[in-house]
């Protein structure tokens, strides 16, 4: 469902990661481990499609892919209702009443998100994700901010509701998710100091 | 589309939303410049066009900043980026969002202010006529910078560098047209041109900004 | 071999550097030939008196201006399509040369409305122009000089120069509409081939001309070999942090 091969990306025209290849099932998720700075945020950006690689691919069915970040893109200004029906109708969907549940947000649904703390807002973010309906996720630090008992209830989430219907993701993370995934640790694909490709390539 | 639309609308009117902002600026322009160049109807009469179209425009830049950057630093942009719907798509409900929020009102209000500046009366419509249809120009033209300067930190100020020396085609035209409806001369030319200047706008500058939004997003 | 290799950096240092003297020393001996007999040489005008002089230096400085804008579209449209750093370079290096010939074009010509109508400026479709035009380089250098990550720069610069053009273009003529303006035509109409200025004062204004253009070139190339030198130590401070 995700095949990533040979890529190389490039944060702010340096390559930072090269060699990167996997593939991934339906069902299946890939955990990213490395340390700060490795390019977890760059190759998620890369294979979201957010910034062009330097060489390499990366496939999946087209306009399945959803990319979240730590800012999560909710406006204080609205409700939890309104954020999540605003992206499910970007998306051409309604809203599941699951999705409130499965993140504990039926309390919340009237609160505007400016009110709400860090990690509610946080677990409001990742319904997003359960509301757009995609199948390729690529997560970057989903779980900042959330308390053990809300880091079970995304994974959860992400075993029965999203793998479990045959989605697939990758997920950059430093905490145990709890899900019984593999994990690629990035260190040994950083890029060599004097990789080519980078956009100062041609005045070296 | 429609949503994003709505969805802006909302935020628009909510607290700390900004709207108004403008239509109250355009108010204070119009008012300080009897304060400025003498309550003389000969001097305002003739130059109450000019001074409304001027203070339109600033209005309308002064919301400028507002329209991605809210949506970059909350990060709805690269979302929005990799939802269905395309960036032009995006650019194009930007532009008229911050119209309907900016330029429909100020078009609204501004022959209300022609009275203070002792307008024309024949000017009137026309005004109103030549600021219906030049505000959404500068609306798309006001997006198209704002997508050039999203990412900078105090891109504000250059923000406004980058899109007066758009808007002068826009409003020499509008303003031509209300003056020539002041003296009874024929707006027509002046009028359509504004209007054309707003189709292609509409038309090609989707495109600049959506391109301008991927760069920045890199 | 294509001529695109030219373009690249280093191939553009080697070629370069040989020809920016000649080039300078070219421009300086016409510019210098050409103002010394259009000054000096020339009778003074029946109507103008002296004064008229001032058009070996405000009409070529006019004509570089704009054919420097022209300059920074090309290479702008080359960069997005085949991304050669050497041509956003050159863009970003021709900005400053244009808005300086700007500059003196409009400064000359306030110098010399002030005999000719009896005031420094008008808001004559040529001047508002050019004041235009001014504003666009201003524009133009800002968001280069605002942005770090210098391909990102030459992306957005690239597209306010091709969407900034079309507006050039639209002011030029809303400008025209707008003031029918008392500056003469122009001295040197290529389309028609007539001219309205004699022999004697034509060729060392063509020779003017064309020292401006050299000059112009000898300007943009030291200045883009700067911004590569500069783009070339940046590169390296940055790998020699990464190693």
């Amino acid at each position: 469902m995700l095949q990533v091969n040979d890529l190389r990306c490039a944060r702010g025209g340096v390559p930072v990661l090269e060699r990167v290849s996997f593939a991934l099932n339906p069902g299946e998720a890939l955990i990213l481990r490395g340390p700060n700075g490795v390019g977890k945020t760059t190759l998620l950006r890369t294979m979201a499609g957010l910034q062009p690689p330097l060489s390499g691919t990366v496939d999946y069915p087209e306009g399945s892919d959803a990319y979240a970040s730590h800012a999560d893109g909710i406006k204080s200004a609205l409700t939890v209702t309104e954020n999540l029906t605003f992206w499910a109708q970007i998306h051409d969907r309604s809203v599941p009443e699951t999705a409130y549940a499965a993140f504990d947000l039926h309390d919340l649904r009237d609160r505007l998100a400016g009110t709400l703390s860090a990690g509610q807002k946080r677990r409001l973010g990742l319904a997003r994700l359960a509301v757009i309906g995609r199948s390729v996720l690529f997560l970057d630090e989903p779980t900042v901010s959330l308390d053990n008992f809300s880091v079970r209830m995304f994974a959860d989430w992400m075993r029965d509701a999203h793998l479990g219907q045959g989605g697939c993701a990758v997920i950059a993370t430093h905490i145990d998710l709890g899900l019984d995934v593999p994990a690629l640790d990035l260190t040994p694909y950083i890029a060599a100091a004097d990789a080519d490709g980078g956009a100062d390539a041609a005045f070296l | 589309m429609i949503a994003l639309l709505l969805r802006d609308l909302r935020l628009s009117v909510r607290a700390g939303g900004g709207f108004g902002l403008g239509l109250a600026f355009f108010l204070i322009v119009v008012v300080l410049v009897p304060f400025g160049v003498g309550p003389d109807r000969v001097i305002l009469t003739p130059i109450a066009p000019g001074i409304l179209w001027v203070a339109a425009l600033l209005a309308a830049l002064l919301s400028l900043d507002r329209i991605f950057a809210l949506d970059f630093e909350d990060g709805s942009l690269p979302l929005l980026a990799t939802a269905p719907i395309p960036l032009e798509g995006v650019a194009l409900s930007k532009a008229v969002s911050h119209w309907i929020t900016t330029g429909l009102p100020l078009t609204c209000v501004a022959p209300l202010l022609g009275f203070f500046l002792n307008m024309a009366p024949g000017a009137y419509v026309w005004l109103l006529a030549s600021l219906a249809l030049g505000a959404p120009a500068l609306s798309m033209i006001g997006t198209f910078g704002a997508a050039l300067t999203v990412g900078l930190r105090r891109g504000g100020l250059l923000l406004s560098l980058l899109v007066l020396p758009l808007y002068i085609p826009t409003l020499m035209f509008g303003a031509e047209a209300v003056r020539r409806g002041a003296d009874g001369s024929g707006v027509t030319a002046p009028l359509m041109l504004v209007g054309v200047i707003t189709l292609g706008c509409f038309a090609l500058l989707p495109f600049a900004t959506a391109a301008a939004l991927r760069i920045n997003l890199r | 071999m294509s001529m695109w290799e030219y373009a690249n950096p280093k191939r553009f240092m080697e070629w370069t550097a040989p020809v920016v003297p000649w080039a300078f020393g070219l421009s300086g001996v016409l510019v210098v030939g050409g103002l010394f007999w259009g000054f000096f040489l020339t009778p003074d005008a029946d109507k103008f008196g002296s004064t008229v002089k001032i058009i070996y230096l405000h009409v070529p400085a006019a004509l570089m201006a704009i054919n420097a804008w022209f300059m920074m579209l090309v290479a702008s449209v080359v960069w997005v399509i085949r991304r050669h750093h050497v041509s956003a370079l050159a863009a970003r290096a021709a900005a400053p040369v244009g808005m300086v010939m700007t500059v003196i074009a409009l400064v000359t010509g306030a110098i010399w409305g002030m005999p000719t109508w009896g005031t420094y400026w008008v808001w004559d479709p040529r001047l508002t122009s050019f004041m235009i035009l001014f504003l666009f380089y201003l524009g133009y250098m800002a968001l280069w000089e605002a942005i770090d990550d210098p391909d990102t720069a030459a992306d957005l610069t690239a597209v306010l120069c091709i969407v900034g053009s079309i507006f050039a273009i639209l002011s030029r003529y809303a400008v025209r509409f707008w003031n029918q303006g008392l500056h003469q035509g122009t001295s040197v109409p290529v389309v028609t081939g007539g001219r309205t200025i004699a022999d004697i004062y034509f060729i060392p204004l063509v020779i003017c001309m064309f020292g401006f253009g050299i000059l112009f070139i000898a300007l943009v190339l030291l200045r883009t070999r700067t911004e590569i030198r500069a783009r070339r130590m940046r590169a390296l401070t940055a790998r020699a942090a990464r190693a």
